[in-house]
Parts: structure tokens; sequence; C-alpha cells
């Protein structure tokens, strides 16, 4: 039994969101109940992988590598997941954040709209089958699964800014699946293979007319996780999608882009670094990190609303990781990760935060309505809050709000004492330390860009903080405890995740250290070494 | 055939750009479909052009792979284009939507200034 357990974070989320599509929407509790209880079996599954890929339980597969043969057809003629550290922490941040978006969700958004529950289950297929997949073509349509019902959510509760950003989403969305498959077909045309590992081996053999065709393959294939990604020039759309979806939709897209930068750096070091081809090399990749971290910033200090500013913080989020990706050498790679999940955490917690904290700005009298009229922005909160007032009040809610928006506004910008601080010092003190005379440029342009990034968000931070909170003409929003928890618990995550940053860090840097062996994750797919050779 | 074939995905791609770059959403709609039927017919185009080869395996032509036509291609096509049908139902549902809280088809959702 326990040996189907890699394929128990895809399953699960499929069955539970069929399941749901057909009961009867009038029965929430049971519905409530059922996809909370599926979430919650995801995320204990996807810790129980997590423990088992770094050896603290028995895993149900030998060695650091597990691999799951769909069908038990082997590779490279089945199908496989591969389960390995970088997976499973993937797994485990999609299970928590997934987790708190959906309790969010039931307090009131779930209602705003239909079938947002099958919708959200089958994004968590399509997450967690992304990132346990061994196979391109399997990736591209596990990419679909996930944008499918992203599409769904982020139309969730429908009004023109959200038809009108979802509208560009979709677009541009599926001309990158379009551009997806032309790079799975030249790749495949090329070399033969679908399988990741397969591929890897593959490459170094095509002689130079094929070489030049994978090439072009291959750039398609990084134009489409940069999309994803939400690199510069390609992000257009986020922003703009993201602030308009619904709160705890706004929260799991935060893992979305991660899901691109997950692509990026498995399929770099699976490549590897000497024959990769140009999009996934690391001087490229560093530049266009740089380059977004700076669209990032300069978006975060021009940003009016909150939620905007929330999508230009993924932004750079994203870029940050990218740049460090692309940093050469492996040193930054673990720190990178570590800031991958703080960030994750912080980020989705954000999203909730701010609708709480924007929920009576209808109301209130609004300092920046002149300036939002001549920018031609709408104000979207209208006909939004299907129930609004419903809520019991938590006591203190200001206070709680303020607290949780200062814990994420110090996470996202990197200060004590959180988990924040500390992703930002390891990236620092690695980008430091890396040998001067090859690479002293880059380090030194990555320490810029960090803490410039980071001084941009805390003062736009501040000044929208100071606006929304020390706004005495507000009322005091209305809160319910299911919308403070989650949002807590994720806060308090991150503050586990800073304190125990010893341990944590060791987990990562393992991940690391594993992942820059691309040899142990080929050998565990293909036992025997690639049984073909060449191409067809 | 190549020849025919590559100006097929050709002028349906460069059709479909151009379509997806009008202002129109269906416009865009139509350019989408069209660059999808040219992406599946290169992913069919990448198993290699044959006649007469079916991707089958059956007991008179023997086992002799060189015989048949490669089959991963048609199976990737064949999900391409259910996946791509999917999404461009749905594209057409938020189009109407689009459509009908904006009174207008452009796809920024407002008509541009005329000078």
């Amino acid at each position: 039994m326990s040996q189907h357990l890699p394929f128990l974070p895809i399953l699960l989320p499929f069955l539970t969101g069929v399941l749901l599509l057909f009961s009867a929407e009038a029965r929430h509790g049971a519905r409530a109940l059922f996809a909370l209880a599926s979430t919650l079996a995801q995320l204990v599954t996807a810790l129980t992988l997590l423990a088992g890929a770094n050896g603290w339980i028995t895993a149900p597969w030998p060695g650091e590598v597990g691999v799951y043969a769909l069908g038990n057809w082997s590779a490279p003629f089945g199908i496989v997941l591969v389960v390995d550290r970088l997976a499973t922490l993937m797994l485990s941040l999609t299970g928590i954040l997934g987790l708190a978006a959906l309790i969010y969700a039931l307090a009131r958004w779930e209602r705003a709209g239909s079938h947002f529950l099958p919708l959200f289950q089958l994004l968590l297929m399509g997450l967690n089958g992304a990132f346990l997949t061994g196979d391109l073509f399997n990736l591209f349509v596990f990419f679909e699964v996930l944008l499918a019902a992203s599409y769904g959510l982020a139309l969730h509760g429908s009004g023109l800014p959200r038809v009108k950003a979802g509208l560009h989403y979709v677009v541009v969305n599926l001309v990158a699946s379009l551009i997806f498959l032309i790079a799975a077909a030249l790749i495949y045309g090329v070399t033969g293979t679908l399988n990741m590992a397969e591929l890897a081996l593959r490459v170094p053999q095509l002689d130079a007319e094929a070489r030049v065709l994978f090439e072009l393959g291959a750039w398609l294939l990084g134009l489409v996780f940069l999309v994803k990604a939400g690199a510069w020039p390609l992000n257009f759309w986020l922003p703009s999608a993201y602030a308009a979806a619904a709160a705890p939709v706004g929260a799991v897209f935060a893992i979305l882009t991660k899901v691109g930068v997950y692509a990026l750096l498995r399929f770099s070091i699976l490549f590897g670094q000497d024959v990769a081809p140009l999009p996934f090399k690391g001087d490229w990749l560093f530049y266009c990190g740089l380059a977004t971290i700076a669209v990032g910033t300069l978006g975060v200090l021009a940003a009016q609303k909150l939620d905007r500013l929330a999508g230009y913080l993924v932004i750079t989020s994203a870029g940050t990781l990218l740049a460090a990706f692309g940093f050469t050498g492996t040193t930054l790679t673990g720190p990178a990760l570590y800031y991958l999940a703080s960030s994750v955490l912080g980020s989705g917690a954000f999203f909730m935060l701010i609708e709480m904290a924007e929920r009576n700005r209808a109301a209130a009298a609004d300092l920046l309505a002149i300036s939002f009229e001549a920018l031609g922005l709408q104000d979207r909160h209208e006909s939004e809050h299907p129930d609004e007032g419903t809520g019991v009040a938590i006591p203190a809610a200001m206070a709680f709000l303020g607290l949780a928006f200062f814990s994420c506004a110090v996470i996202l910008t990197g200060l004590p004492p959180f988990s924040g601080f500390v992703a930002k010092f390891a990236l620092l003190k690695a980008a430091i330390a890396a040998p001067e005379a090859s690479h002293g440029l880059h380090g030194s342009l990555l320490v810029a860009a960090l803490l410039l990034s980071g001084l941009a968000g805390l003062l736009a931070l501040s000044r929208l903080g100071v606006r929304v909170f020390w706004d005495s003409e507000r009322p005091v929003p209305r809160l319910q405890w299911l919308e403070a928890g989650p949002v807590a618990g994720l806060v308090v995550l991150c503050m586990v995740l800073a304190f125990g940053a010893g341990p944590a860090m060791d987990y990562f840097e393992a991940a690391a250290r594993s992942l820059h062996e691309p040899s142990s994750y080929i050998n565990v797919v293909l036992p025997g070494g690639a049984p073909g050779k060449g191409a067809p | 055939m190549e020849i025919v074939f590559a100006f097929a995905i050709g002028i349906m791609a460069g059709s479909g750009i151009y379509l997806l770059l009008r202002p129109r959403t269906f416009q865009v709609i139509m350019g989408l479909s069209l660059l999808s039927y040219a992406v599946n017919l290169f992913i069919f185009g990448m198993g290699r052009l044959r006649t007469g080869a079916a991707p089958v395996i059956d007991m008179i032509r023997g086992d002799d792979p060189a015989r048949y036509a490669d089959p991963v291609p048609q199976a990737l096509v064949l999900t391409a284009i259910v996946i791509g049908f999917a999404v461009t139902a749905l594209l057409l549902v938020v189009l109407l939507a689009a459509r009908g809280l904006a009174g207008t088809d452009h796809v920024d959702s407002r008509e541009p200034e005329r000078p």
C-alpha cells in the first residue's frame, strides 16, 4: 500500500474535485468538511513524503529519490512520478497554502460564485502533478489542468474588473501553452523521448544539426516557464490578474509563479550547466532575474492599492529566485529554496490579509479617490461581498490586522525577526562569499538588487499601511475566526521557519545538494541507463 | 508532401498570429484556434511524415518498427486537441461574459478614444 503514496497527492484532489462537482451546492456543511478533510489528507501525505525523502522515516522506496511508475510501466516507456526533496518541499508548500486558503474561503468567498471547491481541488491536483511528474508532456498536461482550474478561479465572484483581467490572463496563458506544445514536439522530434531523465542522457549525444533544433525547442520551453514565473518582460498580465482575483484565490496564486521557477530549476540542472541550452544557463537567467526585480520594485513603489502592491511583490520574489538560481555556482540554491518557502507563505498570508483590511474601503472616505479616478482605476468593492456584515466581529480586529500586516511586511521585505530576514541574510552571505575574481560583479549586483528591493518594499508597505490602519474615519472591519485563523497560522509558520532556521536550512541545503547531482535522479529513473540510443 | 505540409502550417500560424493581435475578442479567439491547428499539425509532423504506415501494430505487417508510424506524436496530438478544445470553449464563455458586462467586444473592455 505504502508504495502508492507518491500517487496520492494527484489522486486525492482529483477524486475530491469530481465528487464535489456532482454534489448539490446547497449542502455547504458537508461539502466544506469533505474538501477540508481531503486537503488535510493531502498535506499529511506531502509531509510524509517530505519526511521520507529526507530519511526521517522509512520511505517506501530505497535511497533518496523515489520513482513511481504509473500503471507499472517503467521509464522510458511509461510515465513516472519522481519524488525527491525539492518535489516534496513544493508539495508541502502547496498543501499548507491550499489548506489555509481553503479555510479562509469557507468563511464567505466560497459562496460568491459556483463551483469554487471542485475548481480549487483541481488546481491543487495540477500543482501537485506538475511538481511530481518526470515526463515533459505530462508536465504540459498538469500545467493545463492547473491553468484551466485557475481560469475558473480567477473569474470567481465575477464582476467587470475580474472578467477583464481574466480575459487577458487566459489569452496570455493559452498562447504560452501553444508555445509549450511546439517546444515539446520539437524536443521529441529531435531526441525521440519525453522522459526528463532520458532527455538529460540524450542531449549531449546530439549531433550539430539536431543540436540547433533542440536549442530552438529549449528556447521556447524556457520562454514558457519564464511567462509562468512572471519574469520581465513577460509579466504584464500578472499584477492585474492577481489583484482582481478573490483573496483566497490570490493566496494560492502566490505559488503559481513558483511552478515556472521550479520547472526552470529542474530542467536547467537536468540538462547540466555546461551543455544547457541558453535560457536555462546561468548568466542569462541571472540578468533576466535582475530585470524582473527592477520592474517589480518600480511597480511596488508606484502601486496605489494594496492588492496591486501584492502582485508586484510576487514579481519581485520571482525575480529574486531567478537571479539566485542563475547565479554562477551552486551555493545560492539552498538559501534560494528557503527564500521560496518563506515568500510563498508570506505572500499567501498577505493576499488574504489585505482583503480583510480593505473590506471597509467603500464605506470609508478614500483619500486617494480623486487620483484613482484620474488614473482610470475602478473601485471594485461595490458588489463583492455577498453577505457583508454577517461575520462575528472578533475582539480587537484592528489590532490583529495591524499586527499581521506588520508581520507580513517584515517577512516580505526581509527584516528581522521573521523568516524573510533569515532568507535574505543567507542569500546575501552566499552572494558575498562567492569567489571575488570570477563573479565579483554578479555578487555586488545581486546584493544591491536585494537590498534596494527590500527598501522599496518597506517604503511602499509602510506608506500604504499608514493610510489603511491609521485612518480614524474607517469603521472597524468585521472578521470571522475562520478568516483570521489561516493568516495567523501562516505568519506563525514563518516564525517557526525563522526560529528553526538551523534545521530548516540544513534541509534546504540537502535538497540543493541532491538537486545538483542529476546523476542520482537519472540513475533512479533509468536503472540500466538509456535503452535505445540516438534520434529516430 | 513536406512542402505542402510546411506551407499549411505556416499560413495557418501566420493568420493566427495576425488575428491574435487584433483588438476584437472574436478575432482573438479565431486566431487562437488557427494557431492551435497549426501547432497540432506541427506535433503530428514531428513524428515524421509517412504514407501508408499505421501507428498500430497488426499481425499481417509483423513486428518491425520501421513499418509503422511513430505513435507517440499522434497520442500527443489527441491530448493537445482535447485540451485545446476545452480551453477554447472556456475562453468563449469568458468572452461572452466580457461582452455582456462591458458592452463592447474590445479586448480591453473599453473602446479606444478616436481622435
